[in-house]
């Protein structure tokens, strides 16, 4: 195949974006700034297109993986030797087309949704940086490159989250989510570590060949390596117990929400696991454990979804909830369900977010829903477009959410006992997936307006396309269904093995999702619709079990409690104030004896006399002659300086 | 034609400031007079240390540009100077942070501007006399001149007790200088030469008696240790940076004494330092995390720093006593990268302390609406410093820790990994407390201006180095790898060049 257009234009684009706006873009107009910003990821997804379309043009079972790799090398120190080297197989395209797709409508929202900000091309610049890290995340050959990628997202987080710096919740929430993804990557650090000690390479393809070569090498140190790995995940996809950085993440703006806190950089973790799925492949318990974190991250990011009033807020935790679904999906070693969840979650949670924004747009900067409701006449476009992205994330059918969410779900009941008993979490969590969705919807949309003041006006054009594109994606988004779309990434991830002996389980498990999610639609309905003195009543009813709710378990006091303060305290009162001090210190100045009389010499220095610097430095080269002379002498004449003691 | 400088080109790097210094003494003190003559001097010899990579042959073995011309017959004192791969980049280094050191004085020294310069200058001969010298005596005067202009600066213009930082100073660095130069002189005794290169060898075929030679040995690295600093010996670390003027305090910690351990205390003493190599990799990876921790609770910047470099310096500590080819080359890296990063840091500190003449953090807040450049560039260099991948603080980190857990010891190399953790936390913490929230109303009142030309003349290439030293490690560590022998090859070495061997061993390891 001959390449026209390499691979490395498609991170590298974005990057000139970057460059363009991060450094001319104060001084660019308006228009200019703009059109680099769309041009850096309409390239990029030009390319991305180009190459899909000859790997799709080739017979799938036979398109291998492109690999790209810089001719020098990037860190070649000793026995380490990194490249630059980018692979684009079936995993990365597809990662690759939700990366750039989505992130292209998104920009073009932001031109909209950043008009009037004064740090329009900062923002912009930073969107940029962001693809470009992200496209080399998913593009990497080796792991050390996907790190950089991981990294890189990880700053880009941190910039946009903290875009309107001036605001203290903005700049606390974008260093939360920096050090808590360091607290991942020091996971993921060690993994490397271990990759590197037991493999001697860091590229994926030869991991996998060594271990295709050793088929009884199982668990032991590849345990560890995978838990590491894990690790990294889990801050970055947003995970027990991890993912408290994902909530505070909202006070970005809300394409960035869309685009970084929802359908890409949050899945990395996702990606990350199937990429190296043949190292979870060989540790059944670090597979185990990933499904484990993923269930249980699933419901309990989906309670506390359940209280939340910040519209924003509310999606945060559905996406913490929906990524778990994605762990589960990993967990049980169905990656392409995964991957396909990941897909069309990009799709539907990109769209919520995006219409949250026009929503908030609407209101003037109004989160709260308590003070919105009644909108679905006034922004009818946000309201049809929102509402398809409702009807996806229950996973009703014919939209996106169904397919994906069933296939993850018949994957794990299909996956033994506990594989049950994970269903059964995922199951109770789809209710409340669709209960705080239609909670939302209700609050937001219907009913009657709770701010008369306020008069809400529909978002420009500019806005309401990429809503429109994402609600055909939300809706059609699932239809090629499970089977092509494993069988598309099965040279990456390997077949799903997941058959049944039941007959029609399949059938039966879905018509169960959708029964659910319509009760917990009803569910709403009855609470904030027909009857809507009721969720106050409930409240009353369980003052402990809404307190615990509405302050997110105390998660964030307890980590406060049990790792910040401490650490604080040890610093400042026992390595400070004991060792530093008083031990140390103290020990100084006891040597100091010495010190005093010195002290008495260096008065003179105080006085600025340079002629009595000049004679101590005379002494001084005097002395270190007279040192050395003396010895010399003596040995000469054959007297030799003798060490006591041997 | 350039070539025919190559003999004369390491006298004349130290020659140049020397020279500079003296016509700064001379030249009457009238305006920015004395600053001018510094900087051509400084910018005038780090053009002739760029000479050196130029013409450096890479794959030639031993000593570069070399003199070795008898100076001092009894004791046999040579001029003996000469570079490798090991000091080829510390001598540029030496030589790109003087302007920067010039440029960060500018405008914060406003008194007695000859002294300051002139003493500037002969610290900056003492450290390229350091990093060239290869006759042990010459190393030693330049080791004790470095010290010397720096005591007598930090009395001078120490912000609130300068007298007593010199002091301290004087005491933490002078004190162990001593008996290094009895070791020395020892050392003379008993092989009647000061040569580096003859003495390698002396100790390496000759007998010695073995305490003797330990102490000996202890006395080269305990010089080495305090300079350095490693813990816990650093209390002289912190009221340094407090008080030393910016220029000097960026170059006072690190490189001379990391130098040094892998040159004289490495280089000449193996087998003692194998020995010790445990315990300097504890107190280490100690000093990693200590450091870190207390930068967490400062509430100075320059205090802050300190103990940011304590961490920082510490890992490259674990490095050279790893003992593995491949950690020694990271670490001679990450000495380059730590001193480019802590140039612009120190720089960009030094521009907030001139503005706002305070150096209590939180005296500051809000700064990146009205200072955006500098709030960017402050930024970049912090993100360099917490080893962000593509920046120049990553490839150096990543090399050390890796490193250390595959070849040395992977309990210490878990605990020195978190080590990254903590930096993001105090350095972030940091930046949003310098540059992020609303503005302080203490330093409202300030006319906000932005970095001027000068400072953004010197700050843009440093960002830019930082960016190309992270992507383009080799550029650097293919000559510095020529100039690393660690004193005995490691295993990884072996293992790497047959990894199947290795793979196929680890199963049964996995399963026990």
């Amino acid at each position: 195949m001959n390449a026209p257009l390499h691979l490395w234009l498609i991170p590298l684009l974005p990057f000139a974006g970057f460059l363009v706006n991060g450094i001319l873009g104060a001084r660019l107009p308006k228009w200019l700034v703009t059109t680099v910003a769309l041009l850096a990821p309409l390239g990029a997804f030009a390319v991305v297109l180009v190459r899909a379309a000859g790997f799709l043009g080739a017979a799938a079972a036979v398109a291998a993986p492109i690999t790209e790799t810089c001719p020098s090398a990037w860190i070649s120190i000793g026995a380490l030797h990194i490249d630059f080297s980018l692979v684009l197989d079936q995993l990365s395209l597809v990662m690759l087309l939700i990366i750039t797709g989505v992130g292209l409508l998104i920009h073009i929202y932001s031109v909209g949704y950043m008009d009037d900000d004064p740090g329009y091309w900062r923002y912009f610049s930073y969107l940029n940086l962001f693809l470009f890290f992200m496209t080399t995340l998913v593009l990497a050959g080796n792991v050390l490159l996907l790190f950089v990628g991981w990294e890189g997202v990880g700053l880009a987080s941190y910039l946009l989250i903290g875009f309107w710096y001036q605001k203290t919740s903005a700049a606390d929430a974008g260093k939360k989510a920096f050090i808590a993804n360091r607290i991942g990557d020091f996971g993921f650090l060690i993994g490397i570590f271990l990759l590197l000690a037991n493999f001697g390479t860091l590229t994926f393809s030869e991991i996998a060949a060594k271990l295709a070569s050793n088929p009884a090498w199982t668990g032991g140190i590849l345990t560890a390596t995978a838990l590491c790995l894990l690790v990294g995940a889990t801050g970055k996809s947003a995970q027990l117990p991890l993912y408290i950085w994902l909530p505070d993440a909202m006070e970005g703006p809300t394409p960035v929400s869309a685009l970084i806190h929802a359908a890409t950089m949050v899945t990395a973790g996702v990606y990350m696991i199937a990429r190296t799925h043949f190292l979870f492949d060989r540790s059944p318990f670090a597979l185990g454990v990933v499904a484990v974190v993923g269930a249980a991250t699933a419901l309990f990011a989906a309670t506390m979804g359940l209280v939340q009033n910040d519209i924003k807020r509310v999606l945060a935790y559905s996406t913490i909830s929906q990524l778990g679904y994605m762990f589960l999906g990993c967990g049980v070693a169905a990656y392409s369900a995964a991957v396909f969840h990941l897909m069309t979650h990009a799709f539907f949670k990109a769209l919520l977010f995006l219409a949250a924004g026009s929503v908030i747009h609407a209101m003037g900067g109004e989160q709260d829903m308590r003070r919105m409701g009644g909108l679905r006449k006034k922004i009818p476009v946000t309201f049809w477009t929102m509402t398809a992205a409702v009807i996806a994330i229950c996973g009703i059918w014919p939209f996106a959410g169904f397919f994906s969410k069933d296939a993850i779900l018949y994957a794990a009941f299909v996956h033994g006992v506990s594989g049950e008993i994970l269903w059964s979490v995922g199951f109770v969590t789809a209710l409340l997936t669709a209960l705080y969705m239609f909670r939302l919807w209700y609050m937001t949309f219907l009913g009657e307006s709770r701010s008369p003041d306020v008069h809400p006006h529909e978002s420009p054009w500019s806005m309401l396309g990429p809503l429109v594109v994402l609600a055909l994606l939300s809706l059609g988004g699932g239809w090629i269904g499970i089977e092509r779309f494993a069988e598309f990434l099965a040279p990456v991830t390997g077949h799903n093995a997941a058959v049944s002996s039941v007959p029609h389980l399949e059938l039966w498990l879905s018509v169960l999702a959708v029964a659910v999610a319509l009760e917990g639609w009803l569910i709403a309905d009855k609470y904030y619709r027909r009857k809507p003195e009721r969720p106050a009543a409930l409240v009353a009813a369980m003052p402990g079990v809404y307190k615990l709710l509405v302050n997110k378990y105390y998660v964030d006091e307890i980590y406060n409690f049990v790792f910040v303060k401490p650490l604080l305290a040890l610093s400042r009162w026992v390595l400070e104030g004991f060792i530093d001090w008083v031990v140390l210190g103290g020990l100084a100045w006891l040597l100091g004896g010495v010190a005093t009389l010195a002290g008495a010499i260096l008065q003179r220095w105080q006085s600025g006399n340079l002629r009595s610097y000049a004679a101590w430095l005379a002494a001084g080269a005097a002395a270190v002659l007279l040192f050395a002379v003396v010895p010399f002498l003596l040995s000469s004449h054959g007297i030799d300086l003798h060490w006591a003691g041997h | 034609m350039m070539q025919t400088i190559d003999p004369i080109i390491l006298t004349l790097i130290l020659l140049v400031p020397l020279a500079g210094a003296i016509l700064v003494a001379l030249a009457p003190d009238r305006g920015k007079l004395p600053n001018w003559i510094a900087l051509l001097t400084t910018l005038c010899s780090f053009l002739l240390t760029l000479h050196l990579p130029a013409h450096f042959v890479s794959g030639a073995s031993g000593f570069q540009f070399e003199v070795n011309r008898p100076w001092i017959e009894s004791p046999a004192i040579f001029y003996h100077v000469g570079i490798d791969g090991l000091s080829l980049w510390f001598v540029v280094l030496v030589g790109l942070l003087a302007p920067v050191g010039v440029l960060a004085s500018w405008n914060a020294i406003k008194e007695r501007r000859k002294i300051f310069y002139a003493l500037f200058l002969v610290q900056q001969t003492a450290m390229f006399g350091v990093f060239v010298s290869l006759d042990l005596m010459l190393y030693y005067g330049f080791w004790e001149l470095s010290l010397v202009p720096m005591a007598i600066l930090i009395a001078m213009y120490g912000r609130n007790d300068g007298p007593r930082a010199a002091l301290k100073f004087f005491l933490f660095t002078f004190i162990p200088s001593a008996p290094l130069l009895v070791a020395i002189l020892w050392l003379y005794a008993r092989t009647g030469s000061f040569d580096y290169v003859h003495l390698q060898y002396a100790l390496a075929h000759q007998a010695f008696p073995a305490s003797a030679l330990c102490w000996v040995a202890f006395a080269f690295l305990f010089a080495f240790a305090v300079k350095v600093p490693v813990f816990p010996l650093h209390g002289w670390l912190a009221d340094t940076f407090s008080e030393a003027p910016v220029a000097l305090a960026m170059v006072v910690a690190g490189k001379l004494g990391l130098y040094s351990m892998l040159r004289f205390h490495i280089g000449l003493f193996p087998a003692q330092a194998r020995a010790l190599a445990s315990l300097l990799i504890a107190l280490a990876v100690i000093g990693v995390l200590y450091g870190a921790c207390l930068a967490l609770v400062q509430r100075d910047f320059w205090r802050l720093m300190a103990f940011a470099s304590v961490s920082h310096l510490s890992l490259i500590v674990l490095a050279i006593y790893g003992l593995t080819f491949t950690g020694w080359s990271g670490g001679v890296y990450q000495i380059l990268s730590h001193g480019v990063v802590d140039g612009a840091l120190f720089l960009l500190l030094g521009a907030l302390e001139v503005r706002y003449v305070s150096t209590a953090i939180a005296s500051y807040g809000g700064l990146a609406a009205k200072l955006p450049r500098a709030a960017t560039y402050f930024v970049i260099a912090s993100l360099t410093m917490i080893g962000l991948p593509l920046l120049s603080g990553f490839v150096g980190e990543f090399t050390i820790l890796s490193t250390t857990f595959v070849d040395v010891n992977r309990g210490w190399a878990i605990a020195a990994t978190i080590g990254v953790i903590l930096g993001a936390c105090y350095m972030l913490w940091l930046v949003q407390r310098l540059f992020y929230g609303p503005e302080n109303s203490s330093i409202a009142s300030h006319p906000a201006v932005d970095l001027h030309f000068g400072e953004l003349a010197v700050l843009t290439p440093l960002v830019i180095l930082m960016f190309v030293m992270g992507v383009m490690p080799s550029l650097w560590t293919n000559t510095i790898q020529t100039g690393v022998h660690p004193p005995q090859p490691a295993r990884y070495i072996e293992s790497a060049q047959a990894p199947l061997a290795v793979s196929a061993s680890l199963p049964v390891e996995g399963q026990r």
